[in-house]
Parts: structure tokens; sequence; C-alpha cells
């Protein structure tokens, strides 16, 4: 079953649940650090992680798919997530959207068919009087328009 | 001795660049020969100030802000570690309007001390709550805690004191204290700083908690979407135990949302710190009564918890003499959208909507006038202008149709379409319900047909008569606010920018 490039993801895995498996409520610190070492939660953990913790298979697919945060396929090299809520409605994001949209090719919620950059939709980072926010891969990035879009964009290009 | 700067490592700080800043700051001092210590403090409240820098000088703290690092060479140069002139210069950071008009019992300390330093945590009057507490039987510290009046800040707007007489009250062993750090209301962020910029005082909250219901195990549960926050609440929590006054039979530690909104409903968040689906579970039993793994758990929001210590260093009076009506104490409001003045104004309840949204947010940033506020989040409702004479209070803006929640006050400008908040507000709950009871599931989805179908025209008067009895379903039918609480930016947009529906004579078409 086992075939030799999955041994290091499989002995994460292997840490990563005798870390947790003893916590009340594992599950979702769980899914976090084995989507943080693996970039995802692949399909075939998902029958060790629920003997381990001994939940059904449903169960831990349900809970997989029911938070916005886990995904089962590995994430795109750049991933830019700009919020699109009320605060930042009012502050402009769908014109910073419409922007990156057409400087990317891509609408809000696609990737690239090279896997390099994905445009994801988030709904508030809690910088809701600097609007528009984002986060490029992971770090803040908040008043995202003018100058400060224009960077972004031709790095995004780059 | 060194000399401090203090520039803000808080998330929305380093969104702007803070942290370029401090690396210019650094460097500058290094050519210089100065020995410069760069305290990384929260953010004091008010963004359109940052990268807020602020010097130690021998006349005080003297700010300077908004600061870009291609400012610092210039500023330096003008005598900035001297606190020398500079058109940047903002004088006493204090005494700007904005911050002498607050009045601050939680944010007494954000963006002065150090967040992770105990000893200025102490210097500032920390610990002091926890001391006054644990001097006091759990029966007293709860009496303390129902005399101020203190009424839960997450939006509910529950007796704090109330609930945790239920829990001291239930049987153990076991006991649980969670903290739903799940802030996931667009334009608030008051839950936010307060972690980034006063961890400790959270982890005072909790412990005082504890002490008055006899709990053994805390959990903060802090959305996803906030990694400073819980990097703060960790290493704060690390220090606490390290320096004795957390393990000592009260021990906590922070949980990770997954990126569901719904998880700030109570019921909901405690289904995803037990493993499972974030989905709402009937009440009763109150999680008071069977909460986390079944124990009786108190469950209360940042601001409530961190609102405790005061309480009990300074008195129930001295927070209860605070207030408006029934609603006593003060709320971090938070100012947000399109706003001259963005960020946390904690004052007491009773100002009203105009004076938050013209005075002390300055109106719109964009110099556009103010068509819309949004109040208390996804769930809250639209105020028209001619309702900025409501006072912020539980009650007056229930009265009005409108609730207050999470204290979030939303700034839109004369290019708002209010049908398209309303769809939006929809197409959210549809989003993030998490589909236990059908009028949330299904209702949401309906919803955003039903305005698609009033905005295209479409037999409108009939459709419009269709949005309020569904909006009626929803709010009468839904087991938690998700799908009660949609109803409320719906129907206010409908109510108050009916124009924006496709033509001001749909409501007369109605009738």
């Amino acid at each position: 079953m086992t075939h030799p490039p999955d041994r290091a993801a499989d002995d994460a895995l292997d840490t990563l649940i005798a870390r947790h498996q003893n916590r009340p409520g594992a599950l979702l610190p769980l899914l976090h650090d084995v989507q943080h070492a693996l970039g995802c939660v692949p399909a075939d953990a998902v029958p060790r992680i629920a003997a381990a913790l001994n939940l059904s298979r449903a169960e831990v697919h349900g809970v997989v798919t029911f938070y916005a945060d886990f995904r089962t396929t590995p994430p795109a090299r750049r991933v830019v997530k700009l919020c699109l809520a009320e605060a930042c409605q009012a502050r402009g994001c769908h014109a910073t959207a419409a922007r990156l949209s057409a400087a990317t090719g891509l609408a809000v919620g696609e990737t690239s068919a090279d896997n390099a950059l994905s445009l994801e939709p988030i709904y508030c980072l809690g910088l809701c009087a600097s609007g528009p926010a984002a986060l490029v891969d992971d770090a803040p990035v908040a008043r995202l328009e003018g100058p400060r879009l224009d960077a972004l964009i031709a790095e995004l290009s780059r | 001795m060194s000399l401090r700067v203090f520039v803000p490592g808080d998330m929305a700080a380093v969104a702007v660049g803070a942290d370029r800043v401090a690396t210019a700051l650094a460097t500058a001092a290094r050519a210089a020969g100065i020995d410069l210590e760069v305290v990384r403090n929260g953010s004091r409240g008010l963004f359109t100030l940052e990268t807020l820098v602020e010097v130690d000088t021998p006349q005080g703290r003297i700010g300077y802000g908004p600061v870009d690092a291609a400012d610092v060479p210039g500023l330096v140069a003008a005598g900035l570690f001297e606190g020398g002139p500079h058109p940047l210069r903002l004088g006493d950071v204090a005494a700007l309007p904005f911050f002498a008009r607050q009045t601050r019992l939680t944010f007494a300390r954000a963006g002065l001390t150090d967040p992770l330093s105990l000893p200025d945590y102490r210097t500032h009057g920390g610990l002091k709550g926890l001391e006054a507490a644990l001097a006091l039987t759990p029966a007293e510290v709860v009496a303390r805690v129902k005399a101020s009046g203190l009424r839960g800040r997450g939006g509910a707007g529950f007796p704090t004191g109330i609930k945790w007489e239920t829990v001291l009250a239930a049987a153990g062993p076991h006991k649980y204290i969670v903290c739903n750090a799940d802030e996931g209301d667009s334009g608030t962020f008051a839950d936010r700083l307060l972690m980034e910029a006063d961890p400790f005082l959270l982890v005072e909250g909790m412990a005082i908690a504890a002490h008055a219901v006899g709990a053994d195990q805390g959990y903060v549960y802090i959305r996803s979407e906030y990694p400073f926050a819980i990097a703060q609440m960790q290493a704060a929590i690390d220090l606490a135990r390290a320096d004795g006054w957390l393990g000592r039979g009260f021990d906590m530690e922070v949980r990770v949302g997954a990126g569901a909104y719904v998880c700030g409903e109570e019921t909901a968040l405690l289904e995803s710190l037990e493993g499972r689906r974030g989905q709402v579970r009937a009440k009763p039993p109150l999680p008071a009564h069977r909460g986390l793994f079944g124990r009786p758990t108190v469950i209360n929001n940042v601001l409530s918890l961190a609102a405790v210590p005061f309480i009990l260093a300074e008195g129930a009076d001295a927070y209860q003499d605070y207030g408006f009506g029934r609603s006593r104490g003060t709320m971090p409001i938070q100012l947000a959208g399109d706003v001259v003045n963005g960020g946390v104004f904690e004052a007491p309840f009773g100002l009203t909507l105009g004076e938050l949204v013209d005075d002390i947010a300055g109106g719109c940033a964009s110099g556009r006038p103010v068509r819309a506020v949004q109040v208390g989040g996804p769930l809250g409702a639209y105020f028209p202008r001619r309702l900025f004479d409501t006072p912020f209070d539980y009650e007056a803006f229930t009265a009005r149709g409108g609730l207050i929640g999470h204290g979030g006050v939303v700034v839109f400008n004369d290019t708002v379409d209010l049908a398209q908040q309303a769809r939006f507000a929809m197409e959210f709950c549809a989003a993030e319900s998490c589909g236990k009871c059908t009028p949330c599931r299904i209702g949401s989805t309906r919803g955003v047909e039903v305005i698609d179908r009033i905005v295209a025209g479409e037999a409108r008067a009939a459709n419009i008569a269709v949005l309020e009895d569904l909006c009626d379903t929803m709010k009468l039918g839904s087991l938690c606010a998700l799908g009660g609480f949609t109803p409320y930016p719906v129907m206010s947009a409908l109510d108050h920018f009916l124009e924006d529906f496709g033509g001001a004579d749909v409501r007369r078409a109605a009738e």
C-alpha cells in the first residue's frame, strides 16, 4: 500500500497522530498540523486519522469538508486571499478584486492552470478600518489600492 | 540606558509595513551610534495612524504617524529620536481627540505596554483583579460581576454574572471556561486587538472566571484568520504558566478555528472544540449545565472576560457607574469601513450613532457623504441618517429594528447599493449556514433568488411580500442567530432604502 514517495508523509502523519491522539477534541488541532506539514489533508490520511481517533471515516471526512480552511489537494505556489466582507466592501474591495482579476486572468475563487497562483475570497481579517485587506502567502496586507496594489500586481506577475 | 521606541507589532500595523519601519529605525540608529530598543507594542487602536512610531523622551512619549519605512531617514534627520519637529509629528498620542474622548477600562493598557512583558503588565495595574478575586469566595466574585451589570459583549447581551452563577451552582468535578474569540463579524476587531495588545488581560479574566465557578480547564477558541492573536495568546499563556498564576488548579490552551463563521455561535463553537463539524446544538440544555464534553461550561466573549479584571480590581460600582439604561459599563466600539478615523473607541454606552459616525469617525475617508451604517456585523441592520439619533445601547437598537452585536460600526458612502448588500447578507448566510435547520439552510438561498427577482423587476410587489414572509420564517424558525438575524440587514435595507430595490414605487405597488 505504501510506496516510496509517500514514506516521508506517512512518517509525518504518524508523528502528528501520536502527538494529538490523547488530547480531548483532537481532530481539529490534528488536521491543522497535518495540513501544515503536508500542504493539505490527503484522502489517504482520512482512514488513518479516523482509526487513530476512534472515529468513522465519514466523521473525519465530514469535518474536513465542513471547514473552509481544510483542503484535500496541495495549494497553489502563491495564494492571495482577498477579504470580500462588508467593511472591505465599503472601502472598495470589489475594485481591488477587479484589478487583481484583470492582471492575473483569474476570477476570485480560481487557481491558475499551472498551479502557480490562487485568488481566494476570505471573510474578514479584522483589518476593517484599513481595507481593502488581504493575506498574501499568509502575510497581512492592508490599504490594498493605489501604489500598494500596483506593487502586489507587479510582484505577482514576475 | 538605551532609547526606547515603540513600533506596533499588531496585525493591522504589520499589514501597512510596520515590520519594515522597525527595521529601518534599527538600521538608522545603528548608523547614528544610538543604542535603540524597539518595543513591538500593540496598536493604540486608531489604525489610520499606523504605522505609529512613539519615542520615549524626557518630555514623555512623542508619536509620529502614519510612518512609512521610506519616511524613516527623513524623520531621523529631523530628530525623531529626541522627539524633534516633523510634519508627521503627533506629539502626545493620548492627547489626540480620538483618544482623549475615550474611557478606556478594558483597553487601558493597549498600545502602552510591551504586550508580553509581565513586569509591564504588573506596573500598569495588571493582576490586581485576580488578586482581589482570590481573596474572595467564588460566590462573592459572582456577586460582584452580577452587581457590575456586565452583559455579554459577544452580542446577545446576557448578564455575565447570571451565567457564572448557573455554572457555580452546577455539579463538578470538571467545569470549563471557554473564551469565544471567533470574532467573525466584518467590521469588528476589538477581540483581535485585545489579544494582540494586552493578552495577559484575557488570561487574567479567564483565571478569575475559573475561580468564580470552580473550573479546572480553559480554552480560547481563536479564528484561524487571526494568526497574530493566536501566537500572542499562546505566548502569554506560556509566560503566565511559567510565572505560576496558571497551572495551579486551572490551566488553559488556545484552540484554532478553521474558517467557519457559524462557530462564533456558542454551541457550534463547543461542537468544533470537541472535534466535530460546527453544527449548532438545540438549547436546552444550556452550556452552563451541559456544555463542553457534557460538562458545565462558562462560554464568554473575549470582551466580557476582559472586562472582569477591572470590575474585581476597582469594584462593581466603578464599572456600573458608566453606561446608559440597562447597558452598564463601557463598550469597545469598532469604527470601520469608509471612515476617516477607523479603530477601537471605548466609551460608556449611550453615545448616539451620529456622534460616533460624524464626530468620532469623522465621516467618510473617501470624502463622499455617509449613506448607510451597518451596526453589529453581517447580521446587523443598516441604518439611514434619519436614525442617527439612536443611542448606542442594547435596548435602543432593538427598538429600532437592529442590534449592537459585538459593537462593529461599518460606514458606507453614497455609492452603496443596499439591494446588493441585502443580497450579500443572504448569500453569506447560505455559504456559512451549518445546515442543521431548514429556515437558514434553504431560506438563505431562496432569499438570494427572491432579491434577484425583485431587482430584475419580476413581479416586484409579490416578490417583496415573499421576501418579507421569508424573513419572518427565518427570524422565528431558525435555531441560532445566523439564520435568525440575517433578516436584520435584509429587512432594514428594504425598509430604509427601498429605492435601491428597483424604484421608489415598489412598496406602494406592494400595498
